[in-house]
């Protein structure tokens, strides 16, 4: 009997003959911490009487959750975070750096076959690198950092084949936002999913991010997408240490092979207050907001800033909304600056705020009045989950978001890639 | 170990942000203090209302979204003896029993809230002692239960420096 990737990435970092269902004790090879769970990870390390990370060169710290510091309390969080990192020599990306999955990759952290683990949920945004990435709790992370290891239940694999090529206009997380509508926000719950098909290898790797990014709003553990030559071009250069990608057997078992056609595909919103809540745009058309967001983990690398820029040039954003925008790492900031997209949007009307998680999380960066409506490019939607649980947020592409700010409404982007 | 109880009933895809709110968790690690706010959203006075004890009972989902271990200490520092739910998001589950709260993956369509509840681990069955009813628990997977038993994974390690379910 064949392997999934998952069961291939397990087998290769527990030494055992890995299948769905076995528990496994698995070899590390990145762990990350965000400033939301790392400082209680290091509470667990210091409890569990931890006294050296087992390699410093494998673990990384990032500050982009309330990055900078919007006040005391987080200011303390990130000091805690700051001399750890200082202590036990290993890597800080502080304040201004980015999102820990833009930074993660970028740097050339994970690479193809890894297993990794962050104290982030969307850690499974590295899926897309052919990497089994998922997200932990801050104990889990310290048990991490003190072994190299954790324990692993093999997860059983569903397929997503995604058949077509995505219309002008229809971006990968109107995709993943229509998968997650389909199956459900638990649809695959304790499941590794894989994403394939030529609707996925049709895309560069910044669009697959978006989609493996996701893969936790429909309860997947990881998000896994095939190596082939872009993934392979993407890494060159950032890679450390050597590529050991796997490949899926022909005769893997699946829980579930799904079909899409998404030639007809049209933009996708999730309403509130759930991810799966979807709709296709022309159902809230119209729908006046108040703020929209262009940025995190999801949708904030350079080539959702360049569609959020072809749309905006030389337009205005409507004069009763407020249009952020976050790039997802300094690298991004200064690729958008060189290419002048940055200018593009600042004569828009957007405000750019710091590399980083953005309004996301309700810490900072815009966190919206009662009552207001807002449309982000970010992955969740739940109630109070930008800080006001009496705002309403809707989910979409970075097309839909800036063809939105420019209406005042929610309007369909298409117009604007004819 | 038996846990009594008096039921508090949520809906499906309880939400990690609904348990504990992102404004609160980052500014501090004092889990008495975001207990405070647990379940905010959804009953601004369920800190309040319950008793040391009383059990969360939910359907399916719970715990989905972000991996805060907070959701789960802050359930604990509240007072809450344990979660009932129909099913569990995975990072949540995992960090329930890392924590040491037990989760009780079981049939909670016929709880209703105020329900005087016992649940037995050991025997894997919940007693609904206001409808007289016992309902089946899915059996844990034995090395959660084991670290489980060891109080959760901070003092498994602290009893064996290292992953040991042999």
């Amino acid at each position: 009997m064949g392997k999934t990737m998952a069961e291939k990435i397990f087998s290769q970092h527990s030494g055992e003959d890995a299948r769905a269902g076995d528990l496994v004790i698995a070899r590390l090879d990145f762990i990350m911490g965000q400033d939301g769970t790392a400082p209680l990870a290091i509470n667990s390390f210091n409890e569990m009487g931890g006294e050296k990370v087992f390699d410093p060169s494998r673990v990384a710290f990032v500050i982009d959750h309330s990055a900078p510091s919007p006040n005391e309390g987080v200011s303390s969080l990130h000091k805690l975070m700051r001399e750890f990192a200082l202590k036990q020599g290993i890597l800080l990306y502080d304040i201004g750096h980015g999102v820990c999955h833009q930074l993660i990759p970028e740097q050339g952290h994970v690479l193809p076959g890894d297993l990794v683990i962050g104290a982030d949920s969307h850690t499974c945004t590295y899926g897309a690198l052919n990497v089994f990435s998922t997200g932990v709790g801050s104990t889990d992370l310290a048990a991490g950092i003190i072994s190299g290891k954790l324990w692993f239940k093999v997860p059983e694999t569903i397929k997503f084949l995604c058949k077509g090529v995505l219309p002008p206009g229809v971006l990968s997380k109107d995709l993943i936002l229509y998968l997650i509508g389909d199956i459900g926000a638990d649809g695959a719950t304790y499941l590794a999913a894989e994403y394939c098909g030529e609707a996925i290898s049709a895309m560069d790797v910044e669009e697959r991010f978006t989609i493996a990014n996701m893969a936790i709003e429909m309860g997947a553990k990881a998000g896994l997408m095939e190596f082939d030559e872009k993934v392979n071009k993407w890494v060159a250069g950032r890679a450390k240490r050597p590529l050991r990608p796997v490949f899926a057997d022909p005769d893997a078992k699946y829980v579930e092979i799904r079909q899409y056609d998404v030639s007809q595909l049209e933009p996708q919103i999730a309403c509130p207050h759930t991810v799966d809540n979807v709709s296709p745009v022309g159902q809230v058309e119209g729908l006046p907001i108040q703020q929209a967001v262009i940025g995190t983990c999801t949708n904030g690398r350079i080539n959702d800033l360049k569609i959020a820029a072809r749309i905006l040039a030389g337009k205005k954003i409507s004069p009763g909304v407020r249009l952020i925008v976050a790039p997802s790492s300094r690298q991004v900031f200064l690729e958008a600056m060189n290419e002048g997209i940055i200018q593009i949007l600042v004569e828009a009307g957007a405000a750019i705020v710091t590399p980083g998680c953005g309004p996301c999380v309700g810490t900072h960066n815009g966190v919206p009045s009662d009552g207001e409506v807002v449309l982000s490019t970010a992955n969740r939607n739940f109630k109070g989950r930008m800080g006001n649980s009496r705002a309403s947020i809707y989910l979409a592409s970075p097309a839909t978001v800036a063809a939105s700010a420019v209406a005042g409404r929610i309007a369909d982007p298409r117009p604007f890639f004819l | 170990m038996l846990l009594n109880g008096k039921a508090f009933k949520f809906g499906n895809d309880i939400n990690t942000d609904y348990i504990i709110s992102g404004k609160y968790k980052f500014k501090t690690l004092d889990m008495k203090e975001l207990a405070r706010h647990v379940m905010e959203d959804l009953d601004p006075h369920f800190y309040e209302k319950i008793s040391e004890g009383d059990m969360i009972v939910a359907g399916s989902n719970f715990g989905c979204g972000s991996s805060r271990e907070q959701a789960p200490l802050a359930i604990i520092y509240a007072g809450v003896g344990c979660v009932l739910a129909s099913s569990f998001a995975r990072i949540f589950y995992r960090n329930a029993i890392n924590t040491g709260l037990p989760v009780i993956e079981c049939d909670t369509s016929k709880i209703e809230e105020g329900d005087l509840l016992q649940v037995n681990l050991e025997k894997g069955i919940v007693l609904n002692k206001s409808k007289n009813r016992e309902i089946p628990i899915t059996p844990l997977p034995q090395v959660m239960l084991k670290i489980l038993s060891d109080g959760g994974l901070i003092k498994h390690f602290q009893k064996y420096g290292d992953f040991k379910f042999d």
